[in-house]
């Protein structure tokens, strides 16, 4: 019983949310620095997915390193959607800016759908079985993306507290004007702002689909949970976000477990529900979410 | 000839629905600022509250009230403000980002339990024979009285809306908009004028989804998409342009006239490129937003300045 609570719903939930960590990352500092909240996240993990299916499919390459030039192609990708559809918008209210986003979403997802098609494709096609020690079993894809996400988030603190730009980035994220004012390149900040989210918009995209399927929903249907994630984390905290999205993921596996009798405690089917039922308890008692970060 | 009538009125007929619900935007961010994304929702919530209403008994669904068509209507307006008030009521003390993440989730997880709950939606296969007015009539008189009774709810909503933008309310709703705290200092109740506009505006896209229920005459889950209820209606009014009850309906019926005419457009390529080029309409949707946007962010008719000239001669 308690092996198959490990197997079938705790380690899933920890795989689910080390990817809502790595979006949700994404989107806080987003917000933290361009203040809009960017509804076109998860149609950014969409592609970026995509993108190394050109290379693994393409080129015969290994998913884990397809997912290097899906990381660089897609974090170019959100630079020049910056340019293109958001700087102009950067002096007006941020708001338009959120509207922008939410065309650019549908953009990205239509693009994907023109290019490859609607229906689920896999990188790897075939059943992947799992490692088992005893009653103990792990899918070496669970291993790679738990690992790949713990690797990415500790650079990334790394660089935000340790490299200029990195400190940059947080000191415009607690307040722009003081950054402005002693100098700090706006300009530069909110391009390396871009690559690290689209960045990590990418490795979730890619997780994502070696977890399952890849289609041209796959990141508008985890959108909400990686809000609710940066939310939940205190927006515009990047190691609140991380907890956050674990969280998130956690919680949405356990929700199915057969707590109470045998049946599971929510239908699978409504599993989206509960991102959902978290982000509307955080706006009733705790919009600051759980480290105090800013409120929108 | 004949033929060509009849598109024409379809066409026109669909469009007035859209018209229906781009008002219903317009109250929520032409006049307050409220950024809603989840108009499938609040659209789906009506149509299937009206077509659970008015269709015939079956066992597929929940079905045999038989209540006359415009009491459907009605009560697809009252179960969409049932549901947009509480997230109203919790999200509109924060700023409108909440708002927009809210109603992102609202409206998929409505999309989901309208799916999943065959007993009451008839799950996919969804619910028919809903009925419309005028059925048993001459069809191509029907047609045509069908789309007088659509002008009839747009020129209603419209003008309903005209009269609550021009009177103190809507004033209120334009400061509260426009200089939130100089509004509140003045001692205005934002929070509740906020609702207010949230409230009313997702009544009115419940209002669109029982019309278009009828219309139909079979509302599923592909009806609900959030291509064709969401983002169409965003596109529709920030082009024609925002703030303004007329932009609002020329908008709604422009970009209907070129979305169903792309549609002619790819219904000439062969299958394997017509199902890609179908996408790629939806991208051009996307990119018309960003050109308007960027080129012209007040839209075709600009919002109009009320009252602007009797302020200056009375000051």
């Amino acid at each position: 019983m308690l092996m198959e609570f490990l197997n079938f719903y705790l380690i899933p939930g920890i795989v689910l949310g080390s990817i809502y960590a790595l979006g949700a990352v994404g989107v806080t500092l987003i917000y933290g620095v361009l203040r809009f909240a960017h509804i076109a996240h998860g149609d950014m993990m969409t592609t970026g997915a995509f993108l190394a299916l050109v290379f693994v499919h393409g080129l015969g390459w290994s998913v884990p390193v397809a997912l290097i030039p899906s990381i660089i192609l897609t974090a170019i990708l959100a630079v020049v959607l910056d340019r293109l559809f958001y700087r102009h918008l950067r002096k007006g209210a941020p708001i338009v800016m959120l509207m922008a986003s939410l065309g650019v979403g549908l953009m990205l997802r239509s693009a994907v759908q023109v290019i490859w098609g609607v229906d689920p494709i896999a990188y790897v096609s075939g059943i992947q079985r799992p490692v088992v020690y005893g009653e103990f079993r792990i899918f070496t894809r669970h291993i790679l993306i738990v690992v790949g996400a713990l690797v990415v988030m500790g650079g990334l603190h790394l660089f935000l507290t340790r490299a200029r730009l990195g400190k940059a980035m947080r000191a415009m994220s607690d307040n722009p004007t003081l950054a402005r004012l002693s100098g700090i390149d706006t300009d530069r900040v909110v391009m390396a702002t871009w690559v690290i989210a689209g960045g990590m918009a990418a490795v979730a995209g890619v997780f994502l689909g070696m977890d399952g399927h890849l289609h041209s929903m796959l990141g508008w249907h985890v959108l909400l949970a990686v809000f609710a994630a940066a939310i939940l984390g205190g927006v515009g905290n990047p190691l609140g976000a991380m907890l956050g999205g674990l969280i998130i993921g956690v919680v949405e596996e356990l929700a199915t477990y057969p707590w109470i009798g045998t049946a599971p405690l929510l239908e699978p089917t409504y599993k989206a529900g509960v991102a959902f039922a978290i982000l509307i308890a955080l706006l009733i008692w705790r919009p600051t979410g759980l480290f105090k970060g800013k409120v929108l | 000839m004949e033929g060509i009538l009849l598109y024409i009125v379809g066409v026109l007929t669909l469009g007035g629905i859209y018209a229906i619900l781009t008002l219903g935007l317009n109250a929520n961010w032409g006049f307050t600022g409220l950024l809603n994304i989840g108009i499938a929702g609040f659209f789906a919530t009506g149509a299937y509250t009206s077509a659970i209403l008015t269709s015939p008994d079956s066992a597929l669904y929940l079905g045999g009230f038989g209540l006359p068509i415009w009491l459907g209507w009605v009560a697809s307006m009252l179960t969409a403000g049932i549901i947009a008030w509480p997230i109203g009521k919790i999200c509109l003390r924060l700023r409108s980002d909440y708002l927009a993440i809210a109603t992102i989730g609202i409206a998929e997880l409505l999309r989901l339990v309208y799916r999943n709950e065959a007993w009451m939606t008839g799950g996919s296969r969804g619910i028919t024979p809903i009925p419309r007015p005028f059925d048993g009539w001459d069809p191509i008189l029907a047609q045509f009285l069908f789309l007088l009774v659509v002008a009839l709810v747009v020129l209603a909503v419209y003008l309903a809306l005209e009269r609550a933008a021009t009177s103190p309310w809507g004033r209120m709703m334009r400061a509260v908009r426009d200089n939130e705290l100089a509004a509140n200092a003045m001692g205005k109740d934002i929070e509740a004028r906020r609702l207010e506009a949230f409230v009313l505006g997702c009544m009115i896209m419940g209002l669109g989804g029982a019309v278009m229920s009828s219309y139909l005459k079979f509302f599923g889950p592909d009806a609900t998409d959030p291509l064709l209820a969401t983002f169409l209606v965003w596109l529709m009014l920030i082009l024609g342009g925002s703030g303004n009850n007329r932009g609002a309906v020329l908008g709604a019926i422009l970009v209907w006239f070129i979305w169903s005419g792309t549609e002619i457009v790819t219904g000439f390529l062969p299958d394997v490129l017509a199902s890609r080029a179908a996408y790629l309409r939806v991208f051009l949707i996307g990119l018309l937003l960003q050109l308007v946007l960027r080129f012209r962010p007040e839209g075709l008719l600009p919002e109009p300045l009320h009252g602007r000239k009797s302020g200056r001669s009375a000051g």
